[in-house]
């Protein structure tokens, strides 16, 4: 259609990182905007809106701690699921996986009676083996028989719900709560510490952050990583090559659900001190996390960012719901509308309009970037 | 079990099977035509507030319906333009409309939370059928008119997949779409046409949930149901007809888990269906190889001229 008007797309040979970064950020001021048409729809003026939301989410130290305490599990969750998505696993199971790591940590501390400098670590293994297990399932199934990884990560959400819902109406109800659906409370020593009178529990976030360092470096400069990058970009080349890409696949895939795990670790151990209701552990954190890496671009780095932006998000949803008596499902639209803008802003990474040239007509050689 | 219970068991795992069966007969056809949609849940939870919504505003159950299929519609011209026309990521876009879909309905749905619906769908007999002893309290007696139309939308579509011309290029977009070019078809409207038509039928799912089986909105009331015509069109080998045996089997795995809940805790019974939708993938991975039971050879990639 283009051609009519002289002009046609060509295939991008390399696109500069200044540019992604560009297109990424068109994308969220884009979902911005209609969000900004959804205040308006309720009656909310949206540059007063927004204003309100800056103020008390960036301007403000408290508002700015639970910032970042709302990314810690998108951190942990989203990087994971970069390496993931780098092996061409499709884990929509974050969510799963993180109530996964609460229970395992929840089992810990209310049943494993240890000193509190070991019963903190020994929560987090636990967590993260956990989680861990729990994306071990889809993982075999998919590299073993090829079962759809979408569908089976999404069904292990929905049986971790379950199984939450059922630890904490049954088995592991706690003794002292009468009419309510909570484990006990886990004993104070082993609560996460926290910065000040804030929320913020540095172990996960430092957690988070070592596991960013610990992925950037094996993504760039392990024999591992140049396998994963292999595995992502052509399996049958990894293949001939000599890597083990059964073994690799499912390792890369527990490790990314793991960390998930340890989200969940934090959640618990460091905001609601008990196993609680599924949907108060994780407020969907898990399907966010994909958002968080997608946005990342295979980046583990990029993943602290995209995390803090959605996070952001997070807090703000509580703002909204406070200061301007909007529901906080309004995350989720943006969250939604976010990735749909990233999406369509795709062929903007890959083509670019040029004018028709008569000499160079086949530049169909394509050069389809991960997306 | 007495016998009325297994036929009452029957009849509601009819009942239950509906808007799976809905769903699914709508993404088999997308996938058909070579498009994945994840969009499935965000459809049917979309057109659950709509449905309900438009009939609670006007007692009219049948326009509510008519608003869900146009609403899960709109949702699948989004995916289908992002997915088919701009060529980018379809499992992406799938899952964005799903996440976009259960925060609006939140958004929109939240001051209707709770109410009872005033004029819903109304229970119908098959006059004579219903008399037949067993078969007619277990498939005929106090069903909604939607279950019968599920089961002939799917003897239909299956006629038309397999022995309509339309069926033929529907199918060989989603097989071999350079072919299907190269005859002159054009792909993309192709596509998008059939996705645009799985989100109605996703819609009607939504709908019939909210109009009918359960006339009232709740927040994500779809509860994976979406997901779950997902692995039915995978666990059916993306046949209309053996899609209805596979939304019978799970709706009577739903049930199941509201009738043992005497035995067992319900909970546990709950996450049943999920979990048994990872065992029926995985017999059906174990059955045979991906090529050799009929998954259409280009689902999932995008059509570009002059790519191969």
């Amino acid at each position: 259609m283009l051609e009519r008007f002289g002009f046609k797309l060509v295939p991008r040979k390399a696109v500069p990182g200044y540019f992604v970064f560009l297109v990424s950020f068109g994308a969220i001021v884009a979902a911005i905007v209609v969000t900004g048409f959804i205040f308006w729809i309720y009656g909310v003026n949206p540059f007063a809106a927004y204003s309100t939301i800056v103020e008390r989410t960036l301007l403000n130290s408290r508002g700015l701690s639970e910032v970042v305490r709302k990314s810690i599990p998108l951190l942990l969750a989203g990087v994971g699921l970069v390496l993931a998505f780098r092996a061409q696993f499709w884990n929509i199971g974050a969510e799963g996986q993180i109530l996964a790591g609460a229970v395992g940590a929840s089992g810990i501390a209310l049943f494993v009676p240890l000193p509190p400098f070991v019963a903190i670590p020994a929560m987090f293994v636990a967590g993260f083996v956990a989680g861990a297990l729990w994306g071990l399932v889809p993982a075999i199934l998919k590299v073993r028989l090829g079962v759809n990884e979408i569908i089976t990560t999404l069904m292990m959400n929905y049986i971790a719900l379950y199984i939450v819902r059922w630890l904490i109406n049954g088995p592991w109800k706690g003794d002292s709560v009468v009419g309510f659906s909570y484990s006990d409370m886990f004993h104070r020593s082993i609560w996460l510490p926290t910065i000040g009178n804030t929320r913020l529990h540095w172990p996960t976030l430092v957690l988070g952050l070592l596991l960013v360092v610990l992925l950037a470096v094996l993504i760039t400069r392990t024999k591992l990583g140049f396998e994963i990058r292999m595995l992502g970009e052509s399996p049958i080349a990894a293949k001939y090559s000599g890597v083990n890409v059964l073994f690799t696949t499912t390792m890369l895939i527990a490790l990314s659900a793991g960390a998930a795990g340890l989200a969940g670790v934090g959640e618990v151990a460091g905001i609601h001190h008990r196993l609680v209701e599924p949907n108060s552990i994780s407020l969907g954190f898990g399907y966010t996390a994909i958002i968080v890496a997608m946005l990342a671009r295979g980046s583990p780095v990029a993943a602290v960012f995209t995390a803090l932006f959605l996070g952001w998000v997070f807090a703000s949803g509580d703002i909204m719901k406070v200061a301007l008596g909007l529901p906080f499902q309004i995350t989720g639209v943006i969250n939604g509308l976010v990735l749909l803008f990233m999406i369509s802003s795709e062929p903007l990474l890959r083509f670019r309009i040029a004018r028709v040239s008569l000499k160079n007509p086949e530049t169909a050689e394509s050069e389809t970037g991960t997306v | 079990m007495e016998l009325d219970q297994v036929t009452y068991t029957f009849a509601r795992a009819l009942a239950f099977s509906t808007p799976l069966l809905w769903a699914a007969l709508g993404e088999i056809m997308a996938e058909r035509a070579g498009v994945v949609n994840l969009g499935v849940e965000g459809m049917m939870v979309l057109g659950a507030v709509i449905g309900f919504i438009v009939s609670q505003a006007t007692g009219l159950p049948y326009l509510g319906l008519l608003f869900a299929a146009v609403t899960g519609a709109l949702a699948a011209l989004i995916h289908s333009f992002i997915a088919i026309i701009l060529g980018a990521n379809q499992y992406i876009s799938g899952l964005a409309i799903t996440i976009f879909g259960l925060g609006l309905s939140g958004l929109i749905g939240r001051t209707w939370v709770g109410q009872p619906l005033q004029a819903p769908m109304k229970f119908v007999t098959v006059p004579g059928l219903s008399e037949v002893p067993i078969l007619g309290p277990a498939f005929f007696t106090d069903q909604y008119i939607l279950t019968y139309v599920g089961l002939v939308t799917a003897g239909l579509l299956w006629f038309v997949l397999y022995y309509t011309r339309p069926g033929l290029i529907l199918r060989t977009v989603g097989e071999s779409p350079v072919a299907a070019d190269a005859v002159g078809i054009n792909v993309k409207v192709v596509r998008m046409l059939t996705v645009v038509f799985g989100g109605c039928m996703a819609g009607i799912g939504g709908g019939y949930l909210s109009i009918a089986y359960r006339p009232s909105w709740g927040e994500g009331m779809t509860n994976g149901m979406g997901w779950i015509a997902l692995a039915i069109t995978i666990f059916a080998l993306w046949d209309p007809l053996r899609a209805v045996l596979a939304s019978f089997f799970f709706g009577a795995f739903f049930f199941l888990s509201f009738l043992l809940q005497k035995m067992f805790p319900p909970e546990l019974l709950t996450l049943m269906p999920y979990t048994f939708t990872i065992v029926a993938l995985t017999l059906v991975a174990l059955g045979k190889g991906r090529r050799a039971f009929g998954s259409p050879e280009a689902l999932g990639v995008p059509y570009k001229r002059g790519e191969r």
